[in-house]
């Protein structure tokens, strides 16, 4: 029986070996934006959510801003600018599902970055419209 | 066979040629069921059914995805070669001729099935966009285009 012996060892220790699966939260994307920002910026004095709400609905050169899709209140629902398909809300506190995973976080900032800026966001700007998004209540 | 059937044959041939699609069911029902495409290409349109579209046009789209009709959708290789895969085994069999196009609104067999259509319709605030299915077809997010589930916006 030396075999399936051996084989559950090696199944558990690849078990073991991959990452664990725990759901992210906004509150963990802020803080890493925040190191990034601290390690880019040596002059980093923190997030503003105000900040954030007016980067969010403002234009930034191209012709959409965040909230030509996700409108001025994030709490709602949404629509494409362009399509019209429904969008569900960004803000977590209407949308739980939103800002619980890493790779949907860094998928979306690089699409919509780039299409409202025309480049990719500074953890700064991230940073701040994330703690506007977490600080909004129903 | 004689040179009747013959003639009958190939003119049957030639209009099934310039169909995309067989059959009248399968203009209306289209399969969408691979979850990876329905949730990546879904989230900004309905998921488009592969069946509109040559395998050619659905790799071309795919390898510009960063520039996507004015947009970046842009998402990790190994989902878009999963999604690749999927629309090109399932894309149209046959090409509907016209020029070759990435949109699905300028093929000859779209056009064709909606060219009673008025203008009005297509400039609806409800509608917006020939892009946007749903805003009629009740259903399209299943891949239902019936005209038992077509409401068309007033």
């Amino acid at each position: 029986m030396k075999l399936p012996t051996f084989s559950a060892v090696a199944a558990l220790a690849l078990v073991s070996a991959a990452p664990l699966a725990r759901a992210e939260t906004a509150a963990d994307f802020i803080a890493g934006f925040q190191g990034e920002a601290r390690q880019s910026d040596p002059s980093f004095k923190g997030f503003s959510a105000s900040r954030g709400q007016a980067f969010f609905t403002a234009k930034h050169g191209n012709e959409w801003s965040c909230s030509s899709c996700h409108t001025d209140n994030p709490l709602q629902s949404g629509k494409h600018a362009k399509t019209g398909k429904s969008i569900a809300a960004l803000a977590p506190a209407a949308n739980p599902e939103r800002f619980s995973s890493a790779a949907k976080v860094e998928k979306w900032f690089k699409r919509n970055c780039n299409d409202v800026l025309g480049r990719a966001c500074t953890a700064q700007e991230k940073g701040d419209v994330l703690t506007w998004l977490a600080g909004l209540k129903k | 066979m004689t040179n009747g059937m013959t003639a009958v044959a190939v003119a049957i041939v030639a209009v099934a040629a310039s169909w995309p699609i067989d059959s009248k069911a399968e203009r209306e029902h289209f399969n969408v069921d691979n979850t990876t495409y329905r949730s990546e290409c879904g989230s900004c349109h309905i998921a488009y059914p592969p069946q509109l579209l040559p395998a050619d046009a659905w790799q071309r789209l795919m390898s510009q995805l960063d520039k996507h009709f004015g947009s970046d959708a842009s998402i990790d290789t190994k989902t878009a070669r999963e999604i690749e895969t999927y629309l090109e085994a399932n894309a149209a069999r046959r090409v509907a001729g016209g020029k070759p196009t990435l949109r699905i609104s300028e093929t000859r067999w779209f056009l064709r099935e909606h060219n009673e259509v008025p203008a009005r319709v297509w400039k609806s605030p409800a509608v917006k966009s020939a892009s946007n299915c749903a805003a009629c077809h009740t259903k399209a997010e299943q891949g239902d285009f019936s005209e038992r589930t077509l409401r068309v916006p007033k």
